[in-house]
């Protein structure tokens, strides 16, 4: 009990002696974890590259600046790949995500012992496997390219985008849905009406949040081989090219920070 | 015309919200439904609509039974039944003009609702009303940016444009303040009025049910325990319906008002 009669005064803790106690034991386990894992890591590390680090880094320093500027020329078709890599892969999984939050979502969804638990399946496994991965499998069946960083990004977005729709949908105000379902509507007109105008900021900003993150995904798309900048990324650095590196790292950031500015200015306007 | 038969409601929890409930109104009565909250009003009018399921018992309207309905012809049933909420529930991201049109979804097809090609007969109606209510010039304002008075009077519209033969209101007032609650009553005592409609008012303020309408239903523990005119609440009646408490109070500005009007007519 946090309030102890003290004679005639009441003294009020935040725990009991028992309960801090306690909380002093959870903190010294977790220390002692942390000591252990140290221990581990260090046991596994060869201590000798690591204090060879601040040398290799400003060899690589050296050799990557200046950055070779005139290699920009080669980089315009690459980082418009990836921008349409993310764009059109955001607006694919979109297409799919709404329908599977539909089904995903208590109050929307036609069965909740049958159909909600395959679309809790569909979110959970496409959000669960690195765009990477699904990059690598895409380029095994359908070849690499463009279109496998297209695909990979569309898939891996479904279940983050379905996934903040379902819950928006769920959080939706259920008398005015109520309202529309007593003027007789059918069950589409309810949807088109009751719900869908209470979740358009939420799927506004869905979008253009998802679509800044996959800019940075599809940048690495590449490496694999699923198109964009990532391909030249790979083969400089496969080359050992650093000027091109970090030319190539320069217009990555760029391509970041303006997608960041035109989200949040976007997402300013909506909400 | 409306009529009520056994309606019994439970609940999952085993809660009996409605005991058995028998209701006859007649064309163009305008009743109130009081009682304590948890006494089943809210889920009696929506019972008859069916948003919420009657466990068993009977609804007919004009002649048509509404709880074996297919969902089909429910929806044609429910477009005969125009219903106010307590928080308005307009569509708070749609126009004016979209709130009150979406009375007529039950009419209207698919598409048509959806790309908001409505009949012309159904937007002249829908200017009419409002310009009934005092919003013509709100037309094309988001529901959101109406104060509580104003949404009322849309949700009004909205269930008027449904072309309704009964009224469902469930605590039309509760959000409002005491003036605008009085004209909103007002309004919606008048326009039944005018139509000739039915109508069940859910409502807590006790006096101000005695303003308006005809009749008085009181509902205790999911079972009618007053059926009378609004001159029979006497404070024992209340006390019935509510519990023990000092209802002089709640009564007597009526009274007044009366004896004031009966005074001035001598």
């Amino acid at each position: 009990m946090p309030v102890r009669e003290n004679g005639s005064l009441k003294v009020w803790q935040r725990r009991s002696g028992r309960e801090s106690l306690f909380h002093w034991l959870i903190w010294l386990v977790g220390i002692a974890i942390f000591a252990y894992c140290w221990q581990q890591i260090s046991n596994a590390t060869t201590w000798f590259f690591v204090w060879d680090a601040p040398r290799i880094s400003q060899d690589i320093w050296t050799r990557a600046t200046p950055p070779r500027w005139e290699y920009i020329s080669q980089l315009g078709k690459p980082i418009w790949d990836t921008l349409n890599i993310a764009t059109l892969g955001t607006i694919i999984s979109l297409f799919l995500a709404v329908p599977v939050a539909f089904l995903a979502a208590r109050n929307t969804t036609p069965s909740a012992l049958f159909i909600r638990p395959i679309a809790l399946l569909i979110i959970v496994s496409t959000r669960s496997i690195n765009s990477l991965i699904w990059a690598l499998l895409l380029i095994a069946i359908i070849g690499p390219g463009v279109f496998a960083g297209v695909v990979a990004i569309a898939i891996r977005s479904i279940g983050f985008c379905a996934k903040l729709l379902y819950e928006a949908i769920e959080e939706i105000d259920a008398t005015q849905v109520e309202a529309i379902t007593a003027t007789g509507a059918s069950r589409w007109q309810v949807m088109a009406y009751g719900i869908v105008p209470q979740i358009m900021p939420a799927f506004a900003g869905i979008a253009v949040f998802r679509w800044d993150i996959n800019i940075r995904e599809s940048t690495v798309l590449g490496l694999v081989g699923a198109g964009g900048i990532g391909l030249q990324l790979s083969s400089s650095l496969n080359v050992l090219a650093w000027p091109q590196v970090s030319l190539i790292l320069l217009v990555i950031l760029a391509a970041v920070v303006i997608s960041e500015w035109v989200s949040a200015k976007v997402r300013a306007a909506i909400i | 015309m409306l009529r009520l038969e056994k309606l019994v409601k439970t609940y999952k929890t085993g809660d009996q919200a409605l005991k058995a409930v028998d209701l006859d109104i007649p064309e163009g009565q305008v009743l109130a439904l009081i009682g304590p909250s948890g006494a089943g009003k809210s889920t009696l009018i929506r019972c008859i609509n069916r948003l919420v399921e009657p466990t068993t018992g009977k609804v007919w309207l004009d002649g048509t039974e509404l709880t074996g309905l297919s969902s089909s012809g429910l929806r044609r049933e429910r477009r005969r039944m125009g219903m106010i909420f307590q928080e308005y529930a307009l569509v708070e991201r749609l126009s004016v003009m979209e709130n009150v049109l979406s009375g007529r979804l039950g009419y209207v097809g698919f598409w048509r609702s959806f790309l908001r090609r409505y009949p012309q007969s159904d937007v002249d109606e829908a200017f009419r009303l409002l310009d009934r209510v005092g919003l013509a010039h709100m037309a094309d304002k988001r529901a959101d940016e109406l104060s509580g008075g104003q949404r009322q009077r849309v949700g009004i519209c909205r269930a008027l444009i449904q072309n309704p033969a009964v009224l469902l209101v469930d605590e039309p007032t509760a959000s409002l303040d005491p003036k605008t609650s009085r004209q909103i009553m007002r309004l919606i005592c008048e326009l039944c009025r005018e139509r000739g409609l039915a109508a069940i008012i859910n409502i807590h303020d006790v006096a101000l049910a005695q303003m308006f309408v005809q009749r008085v239903i009181g509902l205790r523990f999911g079972a009618v325990e007053f059926d009378g005119p609004p001159e029979g609440l006497t404070p024992e009646v209340l006390t019935t319906i509510y519990g023990e408490e000092d209802w002089e109070a709640t009564i007597a500005p009526v009274d007044e008002d009366e004896e004031t009007a009966v005074e001035a007519a001598e």
